[in-house]
């Protein structure tokens, strides 16, 4: 196997020309935007403001209940307008804070760049990105200062940036390489001052070259050669998962059911890096990203420098709106994003792509019984058995599809993909992971009594 | 010659093992207590596991160690459990009445708004994991049909509304379906317990409007009228305390949601077909459950 690359995946048509070569434009005012209070990961938020209630752009508006969440801060300056429960892209209806923006923009003051940030310690700097309410920007918004609070025992040599980005239709992180590799460049030193490391490797995928020369020459500049590296992996889904990314880039392979630092990395979105330097460096939380809004049922594809809860219609009607018949509504990636039930869902800090589909490219099909060809078997980039882990979850044998590892199951969606009798394998593991984690909270709750 | 000696020896082979395989049955006997057999010939026999026991000879073993009731069985009901109570011979309270499944939802495809087509697995609980299920009311049934799967017993069919139906002559009040639905649209009812609210919506007026135009809006105006006091508005949904009802239908009358029902005054969910002594013995036949819908 070549250095680069590993075991199993697929490469889909890209997809990405209607909007790789295109600037980020900044959004239009959005006419509300709406912060959520439920982090997607289990964890909510409480609301420290009231219906009525001014606030300020950057201003911080909601603090999280348990340890694995981050406070949300207003993306805009304007007026509360309704705390309550809205319908969320996942389609359940969960409490949010609607804000209506002045148009003003007044920055919050506690919105100021960090001073002495050369001088912080580790600790210091965790908690300042912490308090920026600062997530995974690859989609999965998991808390970055989770992942930089590494166990005690945990031997760390290397911060490995992800600027893969292997689904195809987006450019939102290829774009912020291109346009803004200083702050990459930046947020990456942050980032390994916060967990003490020397070497940080971005890994970007060989269909982005003038990324990968950008990053170079940003690196130069900055007289971090040497100490930052870019590699240019083969464009190959999933790269972009941290799992094969750490394989491509390090050749070393993190056990099943463990972490990165298991093998002694740390990994981080490239957005999450620029996140990090508009934070340290403008004094900006984590209330803008760039999405990539494209996709067949756009008239003008675009990546937009969007703030966080702008609902998606707004979004697409500053691409020219719809065209042709639009089927599909999908926040995220084709292969991995989620359909949304409304074109009303508000965005999230982990929305990287909206992506509209015409009706006739979002046709699906009947499944057909599976045929055993093995393509799933041959392809899974965990080397999981997806044709059987779908039977078990189908007989509902919840501990069966454990015992055959359901729950390492990255739902990358590459068996789906490639499944000649188009069964639905990703949302059945999906569904199996889902009923096993229910089956050991019970148990554990049961063990606590 | 060779054949009397290989005759002889094996015959004495057998005379041996199975002299000493007596002494052993003998010598080694389990104690078995003889109520364990009378018990499991009771018992229905289905292995459904509704008792929570490894099926019905579990059921049988724990019932005479004592950890389990006389009446654990749900699907038997009373006349196993009065059969078990003579077993072991311990009193049975009978007041323990039996109880049915019941969809408390009244959204069909027709009340009911759909945001999107779901196109995936056919499976409330893996179809809630997907935005959430298709249905705009995210209390209401999905009507994909779990509680229907989980059923041992032929008692629930979907409708052609979306709604599944109970039929009450094979409704063994296992629980099953209960377990299966995402949802807690499901429940237990005693047959006289029959006026509920058939909804489970806790949302508020305007948004249960949005989405269902029979959904409970939380007007309270049930809970106002009742005579007994026995409607309690918990969040925006109408809750009737069965045990102080006394199925006067004031709330049915008062609704304007239209979404209490009185269970034993409506038409039987599936008409007993030409031809069928009973509903039981017209689903056993040729055909199955779609005999009798």
């Amino acid at each position: 196997m070549p250095r680069g690359s590993f075991r199993g995946g697929i490469h889909p048509p890209e997809n990405k020309s209607s909007t790789s070569g295109l600037p980020i434009v900044a959004a239009q005012r959005p006419s509300k935007v709406v912060v959520l209070l439920n982090m997607g990961t289990g964890s909510a938020l409480s609301s420290l403001v009231a219906k009525g209630d001014l606030v300020h752009k950057g201003q911080k508006i909601a603090d999280p209940i348990g340890r694995f969440g981050v406070p949300s801060h207003s993306p805009v300056s304007g007026k509360v307008a309704a705390i309550g429960a809205v319908r969320t892209g996942l389609g359940t209806m969960d409490q949010a804070i609607t804000i209506e923006p002045d148009g003003q923009d007044t920055l919050d003051e506690s919105c100021v760049p960090v001073e002495n940030a050369d001088s912080l310690s580790p600790a210091e700097i965790v908690s300042i990105i912490r308090e920026a309410g600062i997530v995974g920007m690859g989609g999965a918004q998991f808390p970055t200062h989770v992942k930089l609070t590494l166990p005690p025992n945990a031997k760390v040599d290397a911060l490995l940036i992800n600027g893969a980005e292997c689904e195809p239709y987006l450019t939102a992180d290829h774009r912020l390489m291109v346009e803004r590799p200083e702050d990459v460049v930046r947020g990456t030193r942050i980032l390994m001052k916060a967990i003490g490391v020397d070497r940080a490797v971005i890994g970007v995928e060989d269909n982005k070259p003038d990324a990968v020369e950008a990053l170079q020459r940003a690196i130069a500049s900055a007289a971090a050669a040497g100490t930052i590296d870019v590699v240019a992996v083969r464009t190959h889904y999933p790269q972009g998962s941290e799992k094969h990314l750490i394989k491509s880039v390090l050749g070393r392979e993190v056990a099943p059911g463990c972490l990165p630092f298991s093998v002694g990395v740390v990994v981080n979105n490239v957005g999450t890096a620029v996140a990090v330097a508009d934070r340290f460096d403008r004094g900006l939380p984590l209330i803008e990203r760039v999405v990539t809004v494209t996709g067949s049922g756009v008239a003008n594809p675009a990546n937009i420098m969007m703030k966080v809860g702008t609902s998606a219609i707004e979004l697409i009607e500053q691409c020219g709106g719809f065209v042709g018949d639009p089927g599909k509504i999908i926040f995220g990636g084709p292969m991995m994003g989620a359909a949304v039930p409304s074109a009303e869902a508000p965005t999230t800090r982990g929305t990287s792509g909206i992506l509209v589909l015409d009706r006739a490219e979002s046709r699906s099909f009947e499944p057909m019984p599976c045929i055993r060809c093995g393509r799933c078997v041959e392809l899974c980039p965990m080397r999981l058995e997806p044709a059987l882990l779908h039977q078990w979850s189908e007989a509902r044998l919840w501990s069966e599809a454990e015992a055959y590892h359901a729950l390492d199951c990255i739902e990358c969606g590459v068996c789906s993909y490639e499944c000649p009798s188009r069964r639905n394998l990703v949302q059945a593991i999906k569904y199996a992971k889902a009923e096993i984690g229910a089956r050991r909270r019970a148990a554990r709750e049961r063990g606590d009594k | 010659m060779n054949g009397l000696s290989a005759l002889l020896s094996l015959g004495a082979l057998g005379l041996i093992f199975g002299l000493s395989l007596g002494v052993a049955a003998k010598k080694f006997a389990v104690e078995r207590d003889p109520r364990v057999d009378e018990i499991l010939a009771v018992l229905p026999g289905a292995n459904c596991g509704a008792c929570g026991y490894p099926g019905c000879s579990g059921l049988a073993d724990a019932v005479v160690a004592g950890s389990a009731p006389v009446d654990a069985c749900p699907v038997g009901k009373a006349p196993v459990a009065a059969r078990v109570a003579e077993i072991m011979g311990v009193k049975l309270d009978s007041s323990a009445e039996p109880k049915y499944a019941r969809v408390m939802c009244l959204g069909d495809r027709a009340r009911a708004v759909e945001l999107f087509e779901y196109r995936g697995i056919r499976d409330c609980r893996a179809a809630q994991l997907v935005g959430g299920g298709a249905k705009g009311c995210t209390y209401g049934c999905l009507g994909l049909g779990s509680c229907v799967n989980a059923c041992q017993f032929g008692a629930m069919s979907m409708g052609d509304d979306g709604l599944p139906k109970v039929d009450d002559d094979l409704c063994t009040g296992c629980g099953k379906c209960v377990a299966a639905c995402p949802r807690g649209i499901v429940q237990l009812r005693a047959k006289k317990d029959s006026v509920n609210v058939m909804c489970q919506s806790h949302a508020r007026g305007p948004e249960v409007k949005k989405v269902c135009s029979i959904g409970c809006i939380g007007c309270g105006i049930c809970a106002k009228n009742c005579p007994e006091k026995a409607i309690t508005m918990v969040d925006s949904l109408a809750v009737i305390d069965n045990s102080k009802c006394t199925r006067c239908g004031i709330c049915i009358a008062k609704c304007p949601a239209k979404c209490i029902i009185d269970y034993a005054k409506i038409e039987p969910a599936l008409p007993v077909g030409a031809g069928c002594e009973n509903l039981a013995s017209c689903r056993g036949g040729e055909g199955g459950s779609q005999a009798a819908s």
